[in-house]
């Protein structure tokens, strides 16, 4: 590959304002509600189901298709019949998923039927006449009760609802346990949560000629997911044509989950015989969108007597929900190649499950994974401090990666090319002011104050390896010539005859700035200003250069849609060189790019600007070199170069392309009366490598950090025993607003040029970053301030005031 | 079914009078993206809580989704598309602009409308007083921070206006 790191950088590493601002801010974005609709466009409502696990026995749709407006009624049965296939999930069970329900319905607002009408509110009066009777039955919620072989079970053909069990080993587990001076053990639960774009789901989908698809949706990837559209429609891929708009209000993996939506209008417009709109509306989003799994974990963590772990055994269960939809059971598995975090832990024995219940499916939330793991795994190093007598700050000093280890392969196959933890670490100390937090601290409990201090450290994996979930086969069930590796992105990049620059993407942002960051690597390869690049957002699966890896999800722009445009450019301006050479018959090695021009050593006066060169690459064919083709325009694909394999025999894989670092201190003051927490002092310092726009990395820490925070102290999908889901307004499910939120200490360690040995850029990514951290943190903080152990989220008030009293009982009663 | 009864009504949009036939129960909202076709109100919970719909009518902040189009009758709303020509509108887009105070946008025109009021009611605000104003509008993607660094920027050129 020819890029390299080595530019001269005007621009790339500056925060100049970001071109999306520009529309954004006048209310002329374009998000999927905004999209134009071909005429004859018509609405669709989804009745819902109001059991989380019944039979459906009958569904009566004559009086909804009598209403004035309505074109179509669309069932489960109507969706079988048109030839729908079942959506193909990751795991090799027997759980079919259809994205409308058929036969049963297995969680509460799953879709029964769609209406199709002149308007929403039509196909809403008209949903509402729809009959269905239920055949109710008991609903499995938890997931003890998902594991208990007494209880109901979802999906019949499977008789039970363990859709994923595995083992894996790596090193010497039982060995280390036998030598361990100390075995820890603790339990911890993390709570359902979704982070809730304020911009819903919305998708149109339109046949044409009958055989071809078109569908609009705010589906931020991954493209992995259109053959699977593809296969339930039963079209080849050519025949689905997927448009993203090039504004998206949010998503954070959530709109990952959209896929079924889409696959389920494309099904209602065909059978309607109409183009279709669907807008979800918030309701909707909260009962039957998407979120992360709630995770048990147990972990046991095997001890030397300096308080140093030699081995961790880990029974992970994911909870989700009612299918195993794709790409879960990835929420199990994400984490794999960094399942020991930043510490030197060799031996691992990992028991991971995932179980399906009355609630909604889940999928890839922002953390994917990691959140739930690192809030058990610091929440353990805590634990295991106060038992051989060490500082919280200690002992992941004793245990941390040191920096001369660095390149570091884990023993589960993660690749951790470069980062210095411990200074890290160090920086976050210092930053915090911890020394004098913990003086603050004693004088505050002098005063009977709740004040408390709590650390987090955690490798941050960016760039999913599109090969990790064959974990969740065992090695001999594994396919030949189906293993799956690498993590491509696309980008194109043409200079019009003009010299005008257009970049365009096919990366989906959702507010990450990809237009400004590509602008401004392109602006320093060519000289130019960002301003006078145009970039095109979004995506069009039948027109732009694309693997099934393209899309923004896990962090992967900077390290991936980055270098693919960087090196787009790069090589516009090498053919821009070359056609100068030619024209001044100089040698190739005596022509320079100079601010935005190509000059001949020595001659400044001879040269031609980019103008003038694209010119000729478009009008004058003659004048190029012989064998050149005309025009002006590059398309590349890059991915990582150390994800070149998938899972090995021995279950190892290196799950992502790039591995940051984070360490959070963090103080709270616990209210005495109110048991509210305040965050009293936050800081975070990452090992991000190259940082391409200081203010959009910031701006990630921040968002990244508030969902940690929100997942700690605030959020939670909370269901009666029935199965009936009691958040589900945000009134109920409540995120954190600008009270909530806490001014951050950010700092970056210092990026020495060219030490990523996985990204040209250097740029690793950090859209998740402090989402693992956080709850962490925050649970470690507020238990160091009530004396307790803390081992489940969100910390309500409520809950922290019973845990506190459970704790005074238990004192009162050793007394 | 009960026939759907249809209103006229007469409002000012942005500066300009405007006269629709209205079903009696569209939202604000609905009416100003499907029937006047400016698409900068956002519509992210419909029921009041996430403020990207906020509307100003008369001059005060409103939620759009909970608003009837024919509640709006005989006042003067002004949207996102609207805010540039308000006193401050765009001293607030600027900075909003230079502090990076959105992400993905979608929130960004309530939070606009709404702080569009604030800092021409409250030239001295607090921090404390800015995070208590945006408390009714939710965005997932900045941590606030940026936003209330933005607005505080605009309150603050405020007092260097006023000794000038």
């Amino acid at each position: 590959m020819a890029t390299s790191g080595k530019q001269s950088s005007q621009w790339t590493g500056r925060s100049i304002p970001r071109k999306e601002d520009l529309r954004l801010l006048q209310g002329q974005g374009q998000f999927m509600a905004d999209i134009a609709t071909r005429p004859g466009t018509k609405e669709a409502a989804i009745l819902r189901s109001p059991h989380a696990h019944a039979r459906i026995l009958a569904i009566d749709v004559s009086e909804a298709v009598a209403v004035k407006g309505v074109v179509s009624v669309v069932t489960g049965q109507d969706v079988l019949a048109a030839g729908a296939r079942p959506l193909v999930v990751a795991a090799p069970v027997p759980a079919d998923y259809y994205p409308i329900a058929v036969e049963k319905v297995r969680y509460v607002g799953e879709p029964v039927a769609v209406v199709v009408a002149r308007t929403r509110a039509i196909a809403e009066d008209a949903a509402a006449k729809i009959k269905v009777s239920y055949d109710p039955l008991p609903a499995v919620l938890g997931i003890e009760e998902a594991l208990d072989p007494g209880s109901a079970v979802l999906h019949d053909a499977l008789g039970h609802n363990v859709a994923v069990h595995r083992h894996l080993r790596y090193g010497d587990p039982d060995g280390a346990f036998k030598e361990a001076a100390h075995v820890v053990t603790g339990r911890y639960w993390y709570p359902k949560v979704s982070s809730t774009p304020i911009e819903t789901y919305g998708v149109i989908a339109t046949w044409e000629q009958g055989d071809t698809v078109t569908i609009w949706a705010n589906f931020q990837g991954p493209f992995s997911m259109h053959p699977v559209m593809a296969r339930a429609l039963g079209i080849g891929q050519h025949q689905l044509r997927v448009i993203v708009p090039p504004d998206i209000g949010g998503a954070f993996g959530i709109k990952i989950s959209i896929y079924p939506y889409m696959v389920l209008m494309a099904l209602v417009a065909k059978i309607a015989g109409v183009p279709v709109r669907w807008l979800e509306d918030r309701l909707e989003a909260l009962a039957a969108s998407s979120s992360g799994t709630d995770r048990l974990t147990d972990l046991t963590a095997a001890v030397s007597n300096v308080g140093k772990v030699i081995a961790w055994r880990m029974r992970l269960v994911d909870n989700v929900g009612a299918y195993i939809r794709a790409p879960e059971p990835g929420s199990l598995f994400r984490a794999t190649g960094n399942l020991v975090s930043g510490y030197q832990t060799q031996n691992l024995d990992v028991e991971a499950i995932a179980v399906m219940t009355n609630k909604c499916p889940t999928g890839p939330n922002r953390g994917y994974g990691v959140s739930a793991l690192y809030f058990a795994m610091e929440r353990h190093m805590d634990k295991i401090a106060a038992l051989v007598g060490k500082d919280p700050a200690e002992i992941r000093r004793i245990n941390l990666i040191p920096h001369s280890m660095m390149p570091y392969r884990t023993p589960s196959g993660g690749y951790y090319d470069s980062g210095d933890y411990l200074a890290t670490l160090e920086r976050a100390l210092e930053r915090a002011d911890y020394d004098q937090l913990r003086q603050q601290q004693q004088e505050a409990r002098r005063q009977g104050r709740l004040f408390g201090i709590g650390i987090a450290v955690g490798v941050d994996p960016s760039v999913s390896n599109m090969g990790y979930i064959d974990i969740v086969e065992p090695p001999e069930d594994r396919k030949p010539h189906r293993s799956k590796s690498g993590s491509g992105q696309g980008s194109h990049v043409q200079v019009d005859a003009s010299g005008g620059v257009t970049i365009t993407l096919s990366t989906c942002a959702q507010g990450q700035g990809h237009e400004t960051v590509a602008a401004q690597l392109a602006a320093d390869i060519l000289g130019v200003d960002p301003k006078d690049i145009r970039v095109i957002g979004g995506m069009d699966s039948s027109t732009r250069n694309w693997t099934i890896a393209t899309g923004a999800y896990s962090s992967r722009f900077a390290a991936t849609g980055a270098v693919a445009t960087f090196s787009a450019v790069q090589q516009i301006r090498e053919k821009l060189l070359d056609i100068a050479s030619h024209v001044f018959e100089a040698d190739r090695d005596d022509v320079q790019w100079v601010s935005g021009r190509a000059e001949v050593k020595g001659v400044p006066a001879r040269a031609l600007t980019l103008k003038q060169l694209a010119g000729i690459a478009h009008w004058d064919v003659a004048s190029l070199p012989p064998g050149m083709e005309p025009g002006l325009a590059v398309q590349t694909y890059f991915t990582p170069p150390t994800l070149g394999e998938s899972v090995d025999p021995e279950d190892r894989v290196n799950s992502s392309g790039t591995y940051g670092f984070m360490a959070d201190v963090v103080a709270v003051e616990v209210d005495s009366k109110t048991f509210a927490v305040k965050i009293h002092r936050y800081a975070t310092v990452h090992d991000i490598g190259k940082v391409l726009n200081p203010a959009i990395v910031e701006g990630q820490i921040y968002g990244a950090a508030l969902h940690g925070i929100g997942a700690a102290l605030l959020e939670e999908m909370v269901y009666d025993d029935q199965g009936q889901l009691l958040t589900g307004t945000f009134m109920d499910y409540v995120v954190p607003s600008a009270p909530d939120a806490p001014d951050l200490i950010i700092d970056h360690m210092d990026y020495a040029e060219g030490s990523s040995l996985t990204t040209p850029l250097g740029a690793k990514g950090v859209g998740e970053s402090s989402t693992e951290t956080a709850p962490a943190a925050l649970a470690n903080a507020v238990s160091d301030a009530l004396g307790i152990d803390i081992n489940q989220l969100p910390m309500t008030p409520n809950r922290l005031f019973h845990w506190f009293l459970q704790r005074e009982s238990l004192i009162s009663q050793e007394v | 079914m009960e026939p759907i009864s249809v209103v006229t009504v007469d409002m000012i949009i942005n500066g300009r009078p405007q006269q629709y036939e209205v079903e009696a129960r569209q939202s604000l909202a609905d009416f100003l993206r499907d029937q006047v076709g400016i698409l900068g109100t956002h519509i992210g919970c419909e029921h009041g809580v996430c403020g990207a719909c906020t509307v100003l009518m008369d001059g005060v902040p409103v939620r759009s989704c909970l608003s009837l189009a024919v509640s709006a009758s005989g006042h003067e709303i002004v949207t996102i598309e609207g805010v540039k020509d308000l006193p401050l509108g765009q001293r607030l887009q600027q900075e909003f602009l230079e502090h990076h105070a959105l992400q993905c946008g979608f929130c960004t025109p309530g939070i606009l409308t709404t702080m569009a009021h604030f800092v021409a009611h409250y030239p001295k605000a607090t921090e404390e007083e800015i995070r208590d104003a945006l408390s009714g509008n939710l965005c997932r993607c900045t941590g606030y921070h940026n936003i209330i660094a933005a607005v505080s920027a605009v309150i603050s050129s405020r007092h260097d206006d006023a000794k000038r």
